[in-house]
């Protein structure tokens, strides 16, 4: 500027309608984005723009963690082998036990004629980063659309249920945790196969059962597991343990706080399972027939 | 005043823009990295930073339009509501291209106290939209970054001044 003579007659709009004009576009994008869900093309291409910026961004982090796995003591090595090896064995045997009582399910299912309730693959994920936003609980994984993974499939790691993909990019997926604010999971307690709602509150550590009346049969310590009957987790999956139940008979629930049992903000690897079920067909609503008085009143009308 | 701070009186060389470029596209890769728990809070957020340098330093070099896009991708990359960084770094630029002649008077000290109330602006403008979407006050601790933000500064007039610095000529005695 202080170089090149200022060119007096063509300086374009002045900034003050600049303002206003990316003000207006700014708006109108939050409202079709928060409000109508117009824009995910949009969002797809721009995510495109960015992924090379992501990737680098991530690799510090990534470089940081291989270094540090590489540096494990031979001690640390040795005890984890044994332990695995112990936990291997312990595990064959559960896993024979396992598939008897599978085989034996099948049997009956086929007996029932009942369908086959969900085939499950599931796809190995690397967490890049949480998402750097203070109000949201959400992570940045290293799989999207090239891999299979699609909006609405539930996350785990090894001990249960992490969240759930709420986008996925071509090469990316954004998965909100069951920590965030508003993200809902249909459980049973597992003691009384009692049903009710989980949610986030927004902080990495609690989640709250909702809407449970103040009798309802819940207790410190009671584990909590996914009821299956939302169509999205598969039922079974450990999801969060009871740690305070609050009665206070001045308001209509009883407020229930719950902590996550799965590395919900620590796992650096998840599992995105990709539920295969075959829904029954919804059913066609019959036609209520109109009843001889009401067409009557019709009539009158 | 200073002698030895960077008065607008010096005579810089022209700046180039493949240089603006660069440096919004390091601030990206800087916002982009993966900060969690207490860095978080304490991260500034240096897109916004970088902007508002060059609006106030070349407000006909850098404007509106590279605001507006470095906002999109922002907020793709957070996963977060198309067009919230875009809407607070279009203001953060006008606010910038508006106040340069004021800011460019004062030394680079008092141009903090300028640039702080505008980074909190910036955070303000993405709080009161997630709050209208429905979110919770995060807590104070939000408003952490913008204060090193400004903290930061002088040290990146200095570090973005660099390239425009005169070579010092080898005949000067």
């Amino acid at each position: 500027m202080e170089h090149s003579p200022p060119p007096f007659f063509k300086t374009g709009p002045t900034p003050l309608a600049r303002l206003l004009i990316f003000t207006t576009l700014s708006l109108v994008l939050l409202v079709a984005d928060a409000r109508f869900k117009y824009l995910e093309f949009l969002r797809q291409v721009a995510a495109v723009v960015v992924y090379p910026v992501q990737r680098i961004a991530a690799a510090p982090g990534e470089i940081a963690r291989r270094a540090a796995d590489f540096f494990v003591t031979h001690s640390a090595l040795r005890e984890e082998n044994a332990r695995l090896h112990q936990e291997r064995l312990s595990n064959t045997l559960a896993l024979q036990q396992h598939k008897a009582l599978q085989a034996e399910n099948e049997q009956m299912r086929a007996l029932l004629g009942a369908r086959e309730r969900i085939g499950t693959k599931a796809t190995l994920a690397e967490v890049l980063y949480s998402a750097r936003d203070p109000f949201s609980q959400k992570i940045i994984v290293d799989r999207g659309l090239q891999h299979e993974v699609r909006g609405g499939q539930p996350v785990i790691d090894q001990i249960g249920v992490v969240g759930q993909v709420t986008r996925a990019y071509q090469w990316l997926a954004e998965i909100t945790l069951i920590t965030d604010k508003d993200q809902l999971v249909p459980v049973l307690n597992v003691r009384n196969g009692l049903r009710a709602v989980l949610a986030g509150v927004g902080n990495a550590t609690t989640l709250e059962l909702r809407f449970v009346p103040l009798n309802a049969d819940f207790q410190n310590g009671d584990r909590l597991v996914t009821s299956g009957i939302d169509g999205v987790y598969p039922a079974g999956l450990p999801v969060a343990e009871i740690s305070n139940v609050e009665r206070d008979a001045s308001y209509p629930f009883a407020r229930i706080a719950c902590k996550p049992l799965a590395g919900v903000n620590r796992s650096t690897q998840v599992l995105i399972v990709n539920v295969e079920r075959s829904m029954p067909e919804r059913p066609v609503e019959q036609e209520e027939r109109p009843a001889r008085g009401k067409r009557s009143r019709k009539a009158g009308l | 005043m200073n002698t030895r701070a960077i008065s607008p009186q010096e005579i810089l060389l022209p700046i180039r823009p493949a240089f603006i470029i660069f440096t919004l596209v390091v601030a990206l890769f800087i916002n982009l990295l993966p900060w969690s728990g207490w860095w978080l809070w304490l991260r500034p957020d240096f897109v916004a930073l970088v902007v508002l340098y060059w609006c106030i330093d070349q407000p006909r070099k850098i404007g509106f339009t590279s605001a507006w896009l470095l906002g999109l991708l922002m907020d793709v990359s957070d996963g977060t509501f198309f067009g919230q960084h875009a809407l607070a770094y279009s203001i953060l630029a006008y606010a910038g291209i508006v106040l340069h002649r004021r800011v460019q008077r004062f030394a680079i000290t008092p141009q903090v106290l300028h640039v702080i109330p505008l980074l909190l602006m910036n955070d303000l403008i993405v709080l009161v939209i997630r709050l209208i979407a429905g979110a919770d006050f995060p807590g104070y601790q939000y408003f952490v970054g913008s204060f090193i933000g400004g903290a930061l500064w002088p040290l990146l007039t200095v570090m973005l001044k660099l390239p425009q610095r005169p070579r010092a000529d080898p005949d000067h005695v």
